[in-house]
């Protein structure tokens, strides 16, 4: 797959890891910024309460 | 048919890179909200403080879920520590700091005035409760006054173990006539099977002169 992305890049080596770098850091931005963000709160790791406060109703986000 | 499984590989790598930087995120990320809602929280607390008796009864008796409370410091933890503690536990109400469990007693009353937060994620307020030992002291700042409370032990306790945050910690039945203060948190690091309790008593407290909390 990465390799078939590769060979359809245009331009020489060079541009194409600078397309390649580009790539990943938009996806990474993405990721970070968006995705995560409206993941996470839906998921639970690590709540500090005793006697079940992790069950309390969130209240919607500001 | 190779292509397929190559590619297939490729992806789960991929996906697996892609969880790697969601611990990142979940460790580090998380930090920059906590942060943002501290200063907003911290900002709308000093504004209500400097708004002067005369103004609105703004007192610690009338905060709403999700907004500042008090303030908390921990000399032994460094200048540093220095947070907004939040009215409310819930998911949301920790995301934005240290959380008081609301019916519980507020600060300086005569009760047990129970904080929750992060050990961990979310600016990990919490994160150094473990290297707390008895005599260290605890400053609670309040519109009004100024309360110092002193740790007095610590435990680690199952999460089910409601008793730590009554009026009386572990004697849910008892009529309370101290002034005490419960801090818990996760425990160990990074888990939630456990929970660490700080218990405090309230040593002196004093009223709040209304320039200092500009």
């Amino acid at each position: 797959m990465y390799a078939w992305i590769w060979r359809h890049l245009p331009g020489d080596r060079l541009q194409r890891t600078g397309l390649v770098l580009a790539a990943l850091v938009v996806v990474g931005v993405l990721l970070w910024y968006f995705v995560f963000p409206w993941v996470e709160p839906k998921l639970q790791f690590d709540h500090g309460t005793v006697g079940g406060g992790a069950s309390a109703p969130a209240s919607p986000g500001p | 048919m190779r292509i397929l499984i190559r590619s297939i590989g490729e992806l789960c790598i991929t996906a697996g890179l892609v969880v790697l930087l969601f611990v990142a995120y979940e460790l580090w990320g998380t930090g920059a909200y906590t942060q943002a809602e501290q200063n907003k929280l911290g900002d709308e607390l000093t504004r209500s403080w400097n708004a002067g008796a005369g103004a609105g009864k703004v007192t610690t008796e009338r905060v709403r879920l999700g907004h500042g409370l008090a303030l908390i410091r921990i000399p032994r933890l460094g200048k540093s520590f220095h947070y907004v503690i939040v009215e409310g536990v819930s998911v949301a109400d920790l995301r934005k700091g240290p959380g008081h469990y609301p019916g519980t007693a507020m600060p300086g009353q005569v009760g047990n005035f129970v904080v929750s937060g992060h050990r961990t994620t979310y600016l990990a307020p919490f994160n150094k409760l473990g290297e707390l030992r008895a005599g260290d002291k605890i400053l609670i700042d309040t519109r009004a006054s100024q309360y110092v409370y002193e740790v007095t032990s610590t435990k680690v306790v199952r999460p089910s173990d409601i008793s730590v945050a009554a009026p009386v910690p572990e004697h849910p039945k008892a009529n309370p006539t101290k002034r005490l203060i419960t801090l818990t948190t996760c425990n160990p690091k990074y888990s939630a099977a456990q929970r660490l309790i700080i218990f405090g008593r309230l040593v002196s407290s004093k009223p709040r002169v209304k320039e200092a909390s500009s």
